[in-house]
């Protein structure tokens, strides 16, 4: 049986983590923390968490000043709100200046589920990607995740990471590393490659599993950084399996698919 | 406590003497806002050049004072003071609005020596002064944020979400300038869509409210150090203002909010600011 942990979770773990070790980190929220996962942060560093309330264009802004002032603040709320309702503060505020904001949303795509489409951020990335200086990265799984969070936190630069509700099957071992632009080929195949990214990195590799017994070789490869975009491992797999499909929960328009 | 007036005097001459740029500036340039520059022009002589601590040949010094212009389209008015303030040369004001310029329409801070924020957007400024000073605040530092506000500007709901914030935290190292000129580009601001009373809302959100007269640079100064000696919150002042301020053919008028004078007006202009 595959564990299963929903990114946000290894988030809000690895948000504690680095909390002990980086003292300019800061975490900010727009009143909800219980479900992107930084209460665990706020209970153990009150002084460095911003409840900023249901304000999310202020709750950017923040982050920007508080990054110009040296901090690294860690910006979480929903990927809809984040990205549409503060879009021309993320814009103006914080990857126009260039500033090292990391913008962590949660709670993307279809799989908010229940909340219905209000709330379902299937053009996040699309929005994130058209920013010049942005990074967008989605992580498939939890020690992605962390590996990612890790990554960003010492990097200088504004960065959209996308992660979601729902638990996910964990992928990739405990020894896992991530690199920012290169693509981690999960399955060898000679027929197709899936290139996919976040919760449908592991229905890719289910799918290949039922292609296997129809003898369809199936290459699946994880593509966590949207942005910036590894053309060169691409182009090699289209290259070597003459065929490509695109995996992921996001409108096709700005997203993988583009 | 009164102003030296040897003080005032030198203040009041560099005040002159920014509002000469921005005239020649805007009308270099052939574009720009002239209008609500020179209202601001007291409120940044008063900043740049007895409040705040800054190293012009250091602009990245961790210790000095930070300065967020919200109303971003004042960016000839900040531009002449920081040029005046030795943070780079004067001779570039020239260059405002061109191709090619760091002076960009609305200040960048990636470009421009002793500009903290980006701004153009307006009511975006305010957020990152408040992100700021909660910075200032973590790392117990000695400097303050300062933020000038246009008074057309707090029709943005951002700004009221940022007064909120910086009134719950408790941000007594921000204070923040309104320039009231009373005009935004379509007319007087209470006939476009009106956001006064302006002193009740700021209290009402929390905020330790002074008002001012907006060209007394003495008036400006007293307020500020009221606000840097008292305050157990964000300090808010007032500064009644006048757009077009120092050139009588512009003054109160909305027009001169965006538009650059001709070769007549600007000489015309200079004249009356000798």
């Amino acid at each position: 049986m595959t564990m299963t942990i929903a990114t946000r979770d290894a988030y809000g773990e690895t948000l504690i983590e680095l909390g002990r070790e980086l003292k300019d980190l800061v975490v900010l929220d727009a009143d909800l923390s219980q479900s992107t996962k930084t209460a665990g942060f706020a209970r153990l560093f009150p002084e460095r968490f911003f409840n900023m309330g249901i304000a999310e264009a202020n709750m950017m802004g923040t982050a920007a000043g508080l990054a110009a002032a040296g901090k690294i603040p860690f910006a979480s709320t929903f990927a809809v709100f984040a990205t549409g309702r503060a879009y021309d503060q993320v814009r103006n505020s914080i990857a126009y200046p260039g500033l090292n904001v990391k913008i962590c949303a949660t709670h993307a795509g279809i799989t908010v589920g229940e909340d219905g489409a209000s709330h379902q951020a299937l053009e996040d990335l699309a929005l994130m990607r058209a920013l010049p200086g942005m990074t967008v990265l989605v992580p498939a799984d939890a020690p992605e995740t962390s590996q990612i969070i890790k990554t960003v936190a010492e990097q200088k630069g504004p960065v959209y990471i996308r992660l979601g509700r729902s638990k996910v099957p964990v992928i990739n071992g405990e020894d896992y590393r991530f690199q920012l632009g290169h693509y981690e080929t999960l399955r060898w195949g000679t027929d197709v490659t899936v290139f996919a990214c976040g919760l449908m990195v592991a229905v890719a590799l289910e799918a290949a599993e039922l292609l296997a017994g129809k003898d369809i070789g199936v290459r699946v490869v994880n593509v966590s950084t949207i942005k910036p975009l590894n053309q060169d491992q691409i182009v090699q797999a289209a290259a070597q399996t003459g065929a490509v499909v695109t995996c992921e929960e996001h409108s096709v328009i700005g997203g993988v698919g583009s | 406590m009164t102003l030296d007036v040897t003080i005032e005097t030198r203040l009041k001459e560099t005040a002159s003497q920014i509002r000469r740029h921005i005239i020649r500036m805007t009308h270099a340039a052939k574009s720009g806002h002239p209008g609500g520059s020179l209202s601001a022009v007291e409120i940044l002589t008063a900043l740049y050049f007895h409040v705040m601590s800054l190293e012009p040949g250091n602009p990245d010094w961790p210790e000095r004072d930070r300065f967020v212009l919200s109303k971003g389209h004042a960016a000839p008015a900040l531009y002449a003071t920081l040029a005046e303030r030795g943070f780079f040369p004067t001779d570039d004001l020239q260059t405002l609005r061109q191709l090619g310029s760091r002076l960009q329409g609305h200040p960048a801070m990636k470009l421009v020596p002793g500009v903290e924020m980006s701004t153009g957007s307006l009511g975006q400024g305010l957020s990152t002064a408040c992100g700021m000073a909660l910075a200032g605040r973590l790392d117990r530092a000695q400097w303050r944020v300062y933020a000038l506000l246009g008074d057309g500007e707090c029709q943005e709901g951002q700004i009221w979400e940022a007064a909120m914030a910086a009134a719950h935290y408790k941000l007594n190292n921000l204070i923040v300038y309104l320039d009231y000129n009373r005009l935004q580009i379509d007319g007087y601001i209470s006939s476009v869509l009106n956001p006064e009373p302006f002193p009740g809302k700021w209290k009402a959100f929390g905020w330790d409210v002074h008002t001012v007269d907006g060209h007394s640079l003495p008036e400006i100064i007293a307020a500020t150090e009221a606000a840097q000696s008292t305050a157990t919150g964000p300090s808010m002042i007032i500064c009644h203002t006048v757009k077009g301020k120092g050139v009588p053919f512009m003054e109160n008028e909305a027009g001169w909010h965006g538009k650059a004078p001709s070769d007549e007006q600007a000489e015309q202009a200079l004249t009356q600011l000798a």
